[in-house]
């Protein structure tokens, strides 16, 4: 499974640990959301990063005091069509202000990457090889977005309104 | 009329483009049909019982006469000659092929025509009146907040993937001709004290195997903040609607399961988060929008000219002025229905022929534009009634001026077991057999107002539950069978219909009609009390005793 991370395809440098599983005394680690809150305070002494598993039907409350300290968040795509996960990203972005890598993984495929970058992701665990390869090519595929999202693009209407206003300042 | 600038433009080219990409990968094997599914009903894509159904939206039931040529167009060259207008202001196409979708879609997008969203759980077409802005009385023309909500809506990325579809119906009249009081979220255009304009806001109704009317989340939101509310309902629909029973997804049942008060509560939180954003719509975001929508020239008209006086002597074209004609917001202007519910034809069809007529008939006299409404039929919306006359003998030619709108053989039905691949039950033959029985157009007339909606299954397409008689299709032992009902009603006062008793087979449902037809007229207390003004003063019982004393 590849990852797409700032638009490239990168070495995941995180290990996933599965729950049960020993904890590496050191390296970039990925767990789970139940493990990580009852030792938290333990794991972010950790001297390599440390990023959550958090699934989609969580809420984040749980999460937010830990949000500075975390290098990573990683929302669940159990399936195409479950879009819980959008929803928590846009939170963690827009509202909780999250700065570190916030991934996407599961069920993540090529016709879903505009709407995830829009979102807040910066990091996508593609299920498909060949889906990955055109990362590049699909995420330019759209040039026009009507709804203001954490991602800075220019919506129509601004872009409009703007249009307008440079034209009746002009000579 | 809303005309696309280049950014609305380049984006359905965008989506048209993207869309061959993945029809090219599912026919090359890249793609399984299972993920395909997804993609295609997010472009109005279904698999029916025959072969691919293509659904394409009509915006607040707003079309120009390019566009109508354009849909007649693909009817033509990529179907078999006809479409299907639905209750939600859309046209179907049954016969599609898959790999010429693209340039359907392709062919559309040149006159500003799009497929998204059109199914799919997602932000289906947004609805309005099909009278919008030319009413007379309405507050504001609701199809600037229909656009506004319309751009909101297309590929929204946080809500692209809901539990369940998603449908949005705005009126800016007392009486309500778009059924808001039926869909996801409902919006009715009106003026606070402050004489500003905002919405009641009406969240949770539906129809299908649990329906429900909406219920008022607010009483008032101020325009500027809608997007930013509609956003919040979504966000907690999101995140709570349930998602592991398909038939318990929708709103309605989350609204139902927490109470309107605490979904009410809920919203409210999230919203005070999100109200002061970037989804805050100034005057000029407003401004911008209503500038691309333009309006007629109208002249100045008598109120009753010569021609209408000398066409007052053929009671034919009386008898269709008096049901198919409309008072115009404008003096000497006239709003006309297209009756699409000829005898004997299934409700809802026009021909490529027809249509193209029609666009040719908008453009020489209703200054090029054509509405569709949720009752299945189409209108003109700005004629001047000098010429009522001479569009009549046009439109009766086209067999498109049937004297029966609003009355008993103005039928709503769904496409049924003849296409669909979810039905029970036919529903387009008993729409068919329904209007042979009540073709004499003096009975209908004595008659009046009453709506039968038709559908072929629980799924409620037809919107059977909100028809004054309303029919619905089942199967029991392998036999299609209908429930009655009686008593719905889908505008302002919005009801559910009440069953009168055990289905009955296919052959009887048209006598158990005529019944029910027969014992209002003889319980009604004037010929001015309404089929549906009875049911509500008598109830169902005497109904129940006409229908099954001898059955």
């Amino acid at each position: 499974m590849p990852l797409v991370k700032n638009g490239k395809i990168a070495t995941d440098i995180y290990v996933h640990v599965a729950d049960g599983a020993e904890i590496p005394p050191e390296g970039a680690i990925f767990v789970q959301a139940a493990r990580f809150l009852e030792n938290a305070e333990t794991l972010l002494q950790r001297p390599d990063k440390v990023g959550v598993l958090w699934p989609n039907n969580r809420d984040l409350d749980e999460l937010v005091s830990y949000l500075d300290r975390l290098a990573a968040v990683a929302l669940v795509f159990p399936s195409f069509r479950d879009g819980r996960a959008y929803s928590q990203a846009r939170l963690l972005r827009e509202r909780y202000r999250f700065k570190g890598e916030l991934r996407a993984t599961g069920q993540v495929l090529r016709d879903q990457f505009v709407f995830m970058l829009r979102a807040g992701f910066d990091a996508l665990d593609v299920k498909k090889e060949k889906d990955a390869d055109a990362f590049a090519a699909t995420v330019k595929r759209y040039t026009v977005f009507y709804q203001p999202t954490g991602d800075g693009r220019a919506t129509a209407l601004s872009r409009r309104t703007q249009l307008r206003h440079s034209e009746s300042a002009g000579p | 009329m809303y005309a696309y600038d280049e950014l609305d433009r380049t984006l359905i080219n965008e989506r048209v483009e993207e869309f061959r990409d993945q029809v090219k990968r599912r026919l090359s094997g890249e793609l399984t049909e299972d993920e395909f599914k997804l993609l295609r009903l997010q472009n109005g894509v279904y698999l029916q019982l025959h072969a691919y159904m293509f659904r394409v939206a009509i915006p607040y039931g707003t079309l120009s006469s390019k566009q109508l040529r354009a849909l007649a167009h693909v009817a033509r060259r990529y179907d078999r000659g006809y479409g299907h207008f639905t209750t939600r202001q859309n046209i179907q196409f049954n016969w599609i092929k898959l790999a010429e979708l693209p340039d359907a879609l392709a062919d559309l997008a040149e006159v500003g025509i799009h497929a998204m969203q059109t199914s799919g759980n997602n932000m289906r077409n947004v609805t309005s009146d099909q009278w919008a802005g030319v009413a007379p009385g309405e507050v504001e023309d609701p199809r600037i907040w229909s656009e506004l909500l319309r751009q909101h809506t297309t590929l929204h990325p946080e809500f692209s993937f809901l539990p369940r579809k998603f449908k949005i119906a705005i009126t800016a009249s007392d009486h309500d001709r778009a059924a808001i009081r039926i869909h996801d979220i409902g919006l009715r255009l009106h003026k606070n004290a402050d004489g500003e304009t905002g919405f009641e806001v009406l969240v949770g109704g539906g129809l299908g195997r649990t329906p429900f009317i909406g219920k008022t989340i607010k009483p008032f939101v101020h325009g500027r903040d809608i997007l930013s509310y509609v956003e919040a309902i979504l966000r907690v629909y999101n995140q709570y609607g349930r998602r592991d029973n398909i038939y318990k997804a929708r709103i309605k049942i989350l609204v139902h399961e927490l109470g309107i008060e605490k979904f009410g509560k809920e919203v409210e939180e999230e919203w005070q988060q999100l109200r002061d954003s970037a989804l805050t719509l100034d005057d000029a975001a407003i401004e911008e929008v209503r500038s691309r929508f333009s309006y007629p020239a109208y002249e100045k008209l008598p109120h009753m000219p010569d021609e209408l006086k000398q066409a007052a002597h053929d009671p034919v074209f009386e008898r269709w002025r008096k049901n198919s004609v409309f008072p115009h917001k404008v003096q000497g202007y006239s709003i006309v229905t297209l009756s699409l519910k000829p005898v004997g034809g299934p409700p809802g069809d026009a021909t490529a022929e027809q249509m193209d007529a029609i666009a040719d008939l908008a453009d020489r006299y209703s200054f090029g534009e054509i509405r569709v409404g949720h009752e299945q039929n189409l209108a003109l919306p700005h004629v001047a009634k000098r010429d009522l006359p001479a569009l009549w003998k046009a439109l009766d030619k086209l067999e498109l001026a049937t004297p029966n709108v609003n009355l008993v053989s103005d039928i709503i039905a769904c496409p049924g077991l003849d296409y669909c691949s979810l039905a029970n039950a036919r529903s387009i033959p008993i729409a068919q057999e329904l209007t042979r029985r009540f073709a004499n157009h003096d009975t209908a007339g004595l008659i009046g107002r009453l709506h039968i909606n038709i559908s072929g299954c629980i799924n409620a397409c037809g919107h059977h539950h909100v028809g004054h008689i309303g029919i619905l299709g089942v199967e029991k032992n392998g036999e299609e069978f209908y429930q009655i009902t009686i008593g719905g009603r889908a505008d302002e006062s919005a009801a559910l219909g009440t069953l009168i008793g055990p289905s009955v087979p296919y052959a009887e449902v048209a006598d158990v009609v005529e019944d029910i037809v027969e014992a209002y007229l003889a319980l009604r207390d004037s010929p001015d009390e309404l089929f549906i003004d009875t049911v509500k003063r008598l109830g169902v019982e005497p109904f129940r005793e006409r229908v099954y004393a001898t059955r």
